[in-house]
């Protein structure tokens, strides 16, 4: 597939000299029926979480005789390229992780094969941890990821500010005003830390959806074909300017820091944050509070789809999937999310961790994961829009014009789209 | 050797003033790295307003260098480093340098169009073209062995022939390389060929023992500027997937995961700085001389 | 360092290489040709094969990963850089305002630096050394440091603050689209500057000694010996300064991509960085080689202006 695709490529460049190779198929590593299964992931350096594929490893390939998996884990900041750069070449593995919001582009870019499991298998999982792309299932999830706004009880009594619940998020009013109270009376040099820092897939993740919850949207789910209106109509101008006005006011620190570390080092006296940040802020906090996020109209919103597994294209597809049969068992759903501190993906796995059973302290991550998670868009269109996305969202909150960078974006997105045809829709 | 000589022992002290606080400016970075990864995060932050941020003082220990090693193979990746840096620079000499002599003084066709080649290379940045380049590597052929029978192979990713061979030549290397020789006396081949030397030969005994300041130069300008070498990252990070073959700098990625523990940030860049300035330390002298001279035979 | 700026192409014509029998000659031709050979193919394939395909791709719409084969665009990628792409043309202006600071202040501190530890004084090594530590430092290293230092609550405003006696109030570097490239420049020349120093020493030790008892001689004081007969003997280490700091601060990528990825506002985006982001991180490869394409082009035509202009002068 992707042999074929460079001899294309080199044949449309002119380059006979370099196609020669590429005429023979001849794949290095992953793809053949050896009985060797290689895995990929994104998280070298998180050993907690390399610890638990390791013990999946070892049961599976206790379990049987057929395959060998082995694992290498990659930096996450450099993964994608890491797996672009081995699938130019065929020498992509059996199995890798992919970030949900990129399992569309795979799919489509054929470096993925639909997976083979069982509907009964997959009934049980969030839907937002299940990675689709035109209908066929490419991905599936251990667990999911759900954002909220990290606050203390204390610090909000004494501002006089009302405590949201699910059933009554707060307003955009309510939300304002309760920012301006926490700023003004505990001694906070900020309201809110938004983590700023954390360029990259940060901000489509923790941002889009307030633009979501706004009425707008980052392409039109429709078509997949235009950003034009949803990403620059007035919904969008009024997240934009609502958003920038929260750093132009000082509500919020342009340069904050990654993790929360302004809220967890007492500067600030809330923060949009990741579950995965939870845990620590209870440490320090007695009284944390993780509230649904405010509803700007179109209800409250979420990011959802973490790292999930698929299948690549080139795989022993049969080895590959009783892998997978063996590592989404709940067991191990639950593992994941006892030592990562990550949602689990089944109710029954939920039941059997610390925190996020029914009456963890956790639970209502999964109840808003449940409840208002977006996935980002299941187009291959999406790495532009998640790098454009970012970098004018990136100018906004410094202060840049607002529709113009809103028309850029959508400038940008359009073009790419129309580059390449429409991307099959 | 041409030096200023100050007139007067008092203007040479004046001069300290200005050397010791340019000084300062080149060291501050480096001293608060190195006393920062002695210390824990907080205590990184809390110095941060007074002169403490540069001085080892407060709760010190070396838990941010112990935590590197269990974050990183360390010792593994600077193997890798080492490896393909001695690779790309004892290759590159031997290359460069025969590819500068034959530009230099040998008289052949075809010795033109080489030359506008390697000038017209000299401004092609490296990561300007890294997206072709990571499609042609992805798909060269190889002769690989398979027990003792050799089978050809395609594809270079994952390999250290990835990391070294494309960095062999180097345009700027033979660049100097061909002035430097072209400075050298005329005749010396005439003179080895009536004793009867090849070219070969006489390239080997007579051009490189006299050119040793240019090949210590290229070699330190290999090592220190090549994008494949001690600084190797985009290139590796793109086309290196097995952790066992993986460079150093790459590891700085293992510390920025969700959140970043800034005391090992400094151990880590700290430990991969440290033998780039020892070897300077113990080099330094012949380093300068070398460039002077290289540049003196004009 | 004169060697370095020995008219190259014309040169390697015209200096004739050392006289020799014609009997040679054949010999000559085959031997030269294995010598050449390695480096050669090396270079065809490796620098020259990659920069074609370059050049090739920038006349379609090839992406990166698709399931579909590139399509010959024309001009398609050029029009859109040059009137849709603002981005773009923001990050040309900023890499020649870049080149256009960078370029005389890291060669004038490089000399400046040059001048200090060529003098005959005690510890000279000890200065060259700790002047050329940002050298030997990686610029991955480097930025991560500085970015840090630049912090709203990192060193550079607590230094400040302590210079002026507390009046000075904290600043976000590079989160300022004002003072982000400004920041950029400071770390870039920090980090740049000695090599320069090391170019300009060697350039200093090869004016011999006796030039200066002359000019002692004369009276002359130490302005007018740098002024008259230092500066002009340095010419040709000039020339290779200016040429090299060009085309590295044309070249700026590491640093923005690691401190700032080119905001805020896009004011410190480059051309390299807007080439490695849109064709590869965006993935629009037929798009980035077109911006690959406008860059060699501009850098080329620095270089031969360069050249041109220093020429003239002689």
């Amino acid at each position: 597939m992707q042999r074929r695709r460079f001899f294309q490529l080199a044949a449309a460049s002119g380059g006979a000299a370099l196609a020669g190779p590429a005429l023979t198929a001849c794949s290095a590593r992953g793809g053949s029926a050896d009985g060797e299964l290689l895995l990929w992931s994104h998280n070298a350096g998180s050993p907690l979480e390399i610890e638990v594929t390791e013990s999946i490893i070892e049961a599976f390939n206790g379990s049987q005789d057929a395959y060998t998996a082995t694992l290498e884990p990659f930096p996450q900041d450099v993964y994608n390229d890491t797996v672009n750069a081995a699938a130019l070449s065929g020498d992509l593995p059996d199995l890798l992780t992919v970030d949900g919001p990129n399992v569309a582009n795979w799919a489509w870019a054929g470096h993925l094969q639909p997976l083979a499991l069982d509907a009964a298998v997959t009934d049980r999982f969030l839907p937002s941890v299940l990675g689709r792309f035109q209908d066929e299932l490419y991905a599936i999830g251990h667990w999911e990821a759900a954002c909220s706004v990290f606050a203390r009880q204390s610090v909000l009594e004494a501002a006089g500010v009302r405590i949201p619940t699910m059933e009554q998020p707060w307003t955009r009013e309510e939300f304002d005003d309760a920012l301006l109270q926490v700023a003004g009376s505990g001694g906070y040099q900020y309201a809110i830390d938004f983590s700023t820092a954390d360029t990259g897939e940060w901000y489509p993740y923790a941002f889009s959806p307030f633009l979501q919850s706004f009425g707008g949207d980052l392409i039109d789910r429709e078509t997949h074909l235009s950003a034009a209106g949803v990403l620059n109509g007035p919904e969008a101008l009024a997240w934009g300017q609502w958003f920038q006005g929260l750093f132009t006011s000082g509500l919020a620190n342009v340069e904050s820091p990654g993790g929360a570390e302004d809220f967890m080092q007492g500067k600030a006296a809330m923060a949009f944050h990741g579950n995965w940040g939870a845990l620590a802020a209870a440490d320090l906090y007695d009284d944390v509070l993780y509230l649904p996020p405010p509803d700007f109209g179109a209800g409250p919103k979420i990011g959802g789809g973490s790292w999930q597994w698929a299948v690549t294209s080139t795989a022993d597809g049969a080895g590959a999937n009783e892998w997978l049969a063996t590592a989404v068992s709940d067991e191990y759903v639950a593992e994941y999310a006892n030592r990562t501190g990550l949602i689990p993906a089944t109710d029954a796995a939920a039941e059997l961790t610390e925190h996020y059973g029914t009456d963890g302290k956790l639970r209502m991550m999964v109840d808003y994961s449940k409840a208002y998670a977006v996935l980002r868009p299941e187009t291959p269109a999406y790495t532009v829009i998640a790098s454009v996305f970012g970098q004018y969202t990136g100018d906004i909150i410094h202060g840049g014009d607002v529709q113009e960078s809103l028309d850029a974006m959508v400038a940008e997105i359009d073009a790419d789209i129309e580059s390449n045809a429409g991307y099959g829709f | 050797m041409a030096t200023y000589r100050a007139p007067a022992d008092r203007r040479r002290a004046w001069t300290y003033v200005p050397m010791t606080a340019l000084a300062a400016f080149f060291l501050f970075p480096i001293v608060f790295m190195l006393a920062a990864s002695l210390k824990t995060d907080h205590q990184i932050f809390a110095d941060m307003d007074s002169v403490r941020a540069f001085l080892p003082v407060g709760d010190l220990s070396f838990a941010n260098y112990a935590a590197v090693f269990d974050r990183v193979p360390f010792w593994r990746f600077l193997g890798n480093t080492l490896l393909v840096t001695a690779a790309v620079t004892a290759l590159g000499l031997v290359v460069n340098s025969m590819c500068g002599y034959a530009l230099a003084r040998m008289r052949w066709r075809g010795r033109g169009l080489v030359f506008g080649l390697v000038i017209a290379t000299l401004i092609l940045p490296f990561d300007t073209t890294i997206v072709p380049m990571v499609y042609l590597v992805a798909n060269l052929p190889w002769i690989g062995f398979d027990g003792l029978t050799p089978v050809l192979e395609f594809g270079w990713l994952n390999t250290y022939r990835v990391q070294i061979v494309p960095f062999i030549v180097n345009a700027f290397s033979i660049f100097l390389f061909a002035q430097y020789f072209k400075s050298l006396p005329k005749g010396l081949e005439e003179a080895a060929a009536i004793d009867g030397a090849g070219w070969l030969r006489t390239y080997w005994r007579i051009i490189v023992p006299l050119s040793k300041p240019v090949f210590a130069t290229v070699a330190i300008l290999t090592v220190v500027t090549s994008p494949a070498t001690w600084n190797a990252y985009l290139w590796p990070l793109m086309t290196v997937q097995s952790e066992e073959l993986r460079p150093v700098m790459v590891g700085v990625q293992y510390f920025f995961q969700l959140d970043t523990a800034w005391g090992e940030v400094m151990a880590y860049i700290s430990m991969i700085t440290l033998p780039m300035v020892v070897v300077f330390l113990v080099f330094q002298r012949a380093f300068i001389q070398s460039i002077a001279s290289a540049g003196m035979k004009d | 360092m004169a060697i370095a700026v020995e008219r190259p192409v014309e040169g390697a014509a015209q200096a004739a290489p050392p006289p020799r029998r014609r009997s040679r000659s054949r010999a000559e031709q085959r031997a030269a040709t294995a010598f050449a050979v390695p480096g050669v193919v090396l270079l065809l394939v490796f620098v020259i094969g990659p920069a074609v395909v370059s050049l090739v791709l920038a006349f379609t719409n090839a992406r990166l990963v698709s399931p579909t084969p590139p399509e010959f665009t024309g001009l398609e990628n050029f029009q859109r850089a040059f009137t849709e792409d603002a981005l773009f043309r923001r990050s040309l202006l900023n890499t020649f305002v870049f080149a256009a600071v960078v370029v005389p202040l890291q060669g004038g501190l490089g000399l400046v630096l040059a001048l200090l530890v060529n003098q005959r004084i005690a510890g000279r090594n000890l200065f060259r050394t700790i002047y050329f530590l940002p050298v030997i430092t990686s610029m991955v290293v480097v930025s991560l440091l500085w970015r840090f230092l630049y912090q709203e609550d990192g060193l550079i405003n607590s230094g400040l603050s302590l210079l002026t006696g507390g009046a000075w109030a904290g600043q976000a570097w590079l989160a300022e689209p004002s003072t982000a490239m400004g920041a950029i420049v400071v770390m870039s020349v920090w980090q740049g500057v000695g090599f320069h120093m090391v170019i300009w020493l060697a350039g200093l030790q090869t004016i011999p000694e006796e030039v200066y008892e002359a000019g002692a001689l004369d009276g002359a004081t130490p302005w007018q010996r740098f002024r008259h007969l230092t500066l002009p003997l340095l010419k040709p280490t000039f020339v290779f300064v200016l040429i090299t700091i060009t085309i590295a601060a044309m070249s700026l990528f590491v640093q923005v991509n690691i401190m700032t990825g080119g905001g805020p506002v896009g004011s410190t985006s480059t051309l390299v960085l807007q080439i490695v982001q849109k064709g590869f991180q965006q993935q629009q490869m037929g798009y980035g080689a077109a911006l690959s394409l406008v860059f060699f082009c501009i850098v080329l035509a620095l270089a031969l202006l360069q050249r041109r202009l220093t020429r003239d002068g002689d």
